[in-house]
């Protein structure tokens, strides 16, 4: 028989006394926490000395003439890389325009249409594409571009780089639209909104910072390219406003100035090594700016 | 005003699992109609099929004839046009996360291609009145993102951003199952309110408030439609046996 008092139903758990935490397991959680600490700084280490090191090296270099003016011909001090500033910036504007909006579409049918066996295909060979090396993606594109209009460009360079944005924008994409639950997409559906209405302002929408999180990564990590260009964009030593002929681009400047025996040369390349990753810096710092301030506004 | 809504042979699946079996009824328009029964009895399944929410799901499949009103619901009328007569409101609150307030109950008029500025005004004030939520939010119509609200007055947002496609029939799957009991009471006075204007069908496990709202109920069973009948008849003199062992609580 069971006694019927009120502690009843608590007696029918044994009591059990747990030991006091042991000194051990304190010590334990302490050096877990510190070796979590520390892995921290390892990774944020290298990104910090770099950056201290560009500025050390560059800055001085960095001048209204280092932004103003073209390179000047080997021997002759002062010039700069105003043009090679502009054609990165026209290079991965082109990237952009195309490498976008292709990457967001294959992701949005990765993931509202793709739970089949073309979805598959599509993963299977973005995630190939991501691993093809990035001078190979260059031979590409000055085949489908280059050999055509027969001389390098902007076009070309751009083009390069939008075919090595595709599938990292596709597949980070894919992932944020799955976080969508799909009680939001119901909510939409219920309210009479079409399938790609549904799509492009409510699921894209509720994932676009995760979304843009993805686009700022691949943007970020096609500007320091350097190999997809060298035969594409080509580089120039002059300006050059014209997007299908030889444009110089910031990453391709540094490189030839690094390789170069002149110490002028040197320093300017570390001055574009500079800009470079302010440029990257500042734009992804502008967009993630601007999508703070559009969250809440209009459907 | 809300409309009639008249089920015949209706037959659900998912892939090769038939949730559904044979379900006819009629349903008043302008009245409550409660479905009651136990978990994973079809009730959901049966009203997801009255605005074709069903088939969203992969594999899943309908046979049988539903009309709601004038339309012959899966023949010869697009799912997006009937779900702008169909209005819903789910389980869990499923407000928009990223829009504010205002834009998640003007979210279906926008969507479709509704601007007219001083008019949504009109229907998110009267919507959002309706669902008995305006005075709670009205300073903060643009500030606050639907996502911040309380998980009742969630609810009553997406009744209200239901209401704003202006509906003739509204269809509840358990809206207060995740609520507490004032929010529940307050969402019962709205459906009691809202009968006048729009037909409803409610989900619900909750057996007192089938009582309370409903002027039908329907008693639901392993996919099948056990007894139909007005309320107060299923709960004092059902004609079946199972429905008067599960309204007694001796199963489910």
């Amino acid at each position: 028989m069971f006694n019927t008092n009120s502690n009843s139903a608590a007696a029918l758990i044994p009591q059990i006394n747990l030991p006091p935490v042991s000194l051990r397991r304190r010590l334990t959680d302490h050096a877990m926490t510190s070796v979590a600490a520390l892995t921290v700084l390892v990774v944020l280490l290298p990104l910090f000395a770099i950056f201290t090191y560009l500025i050390y090296k560059g800055i001085g270099s960095i001048n209204l003439a280092f932004l103003t003016q073209t390179p000047k011909p080997v021997g002759e001090p002062g010039g700069g890389m105003a043009n090679a500033i502009v054609g990165s910036m026209v290079i991965l504007s082109i990237a952009s325009v195309l490498g976008v909006p292709l990457g967001i579409g294959a992701g949005i049918f990765l993931s509202e249409y793709g739970r089949n066996r073309s979805g598959d295909i599509v993963r299977f060979v973005s995630d190939v594409l991501n691993g093809v090396p990035s001078i190979v993606i260059g031979i590409v594109a000055y085949g489908l571009v280059v050999m055509r209009q027969k001389h390098f460009s902007a076009l070309a360079g751009g083009v390069a780089l939008a075919i090595m944005m595709i599938p990292t924008i596709a597949r980070t994409t894919e992932q944020m639209l799955l976080l969508v639950p799909q009680a939001t997409r119901e909510a939409a559906y219920g309210l009479g909104v079409s399938r790609w209405r549904t799509t492009l302002s409510i699921t894209l929408r509720t994932a676009a910072s995760g979304v843009i999180t993805g686009v700022m990564l691949a943007f970020a990590r096609v500007a320091g390219e350097t190999a997809p260009l060298l035969f594409t964009a080509f580089g120039n030593q002059f300006w050059n406003w014209k997007t299908d002929q030889p444009t110089a681009a910031l990453s391709l400047q540094i490189f030839t100035y690094a390789i170069s025996p002149f110490d002028e040369w040197h320093r300017q390349a570390w001055a574009g090594a500079l800009v470079l990753i302010v440029l990257i810096v500042g734009a992804v710092a502008a967009v993630r700016l601007a999508v703070r301030h559009g969250t809440l506004s209009g459907a | 005003m809300g409309v009639g809504i008249a089920v015949e042979h209706l037959n659900a699946f998912y892939g090769k699992t038939q949730a559904l079996f044979d379900v006819n009824i009629i349903v008043q328009a302008n009245h409550a109609t409660a479905l009651i029964g136990p978990s994973g009895c079809g009730k959901s399944t049966f009203i997801r099929c009255l605005n074709r929410m069903h088939e969203t799901i992969p594999e899943a499949r309908v046979e049988g004839a539903v009309r709601i009103g004038d339309l012959s619901v899966y023949n010869g009328t697009s799912a997006t046009q009937l779900r702008r007569r169909v209005g819903m409101v789910f389980q869990k609150p499923n407000p928009f996360p990223t829009m504010s307030i205002y834009d998640n109950v003007a979210a279906g008029l926008k969507l479709n291609g509704f601007r007219k500025r001083r008019q949504l005004d009109e229907v998110v004030e009267k919507s959002l009145n309706a669902a008995a939520l305006w005075d709670e939010v009205k300073d903060n119509l643009h500030k606050k993102s639907g996502a911040s609200l309380s998980g009742g007055q969630q609810q009553r947002l997406c009744i209200a951003r239901a209401l704003a496609v202006q509906p003739e029939v509204l269809l509840m799957d358990e809206p207060c199952s995740a609520l507490d009991p004032i929010s529940t009471g307050k969402i019962e006075e709205l459906i009691f309110q809202l009968k006048e204007q729009y037909t409803i069908v409610i989900v619900t496990h909750n057996m007192q408030q089938a009582a309370r709202v409903a002027e039908f109920t329907g008693f639901f069973l392993l996919g099948k439609m056990i007894e139909f009948d007005k309320t107060e008849k299923i709960f004092t003199k059902p004609s079946d046996k199972r429905t008067e062992d599960y309204i007694t609580g001796r199963f489910g």
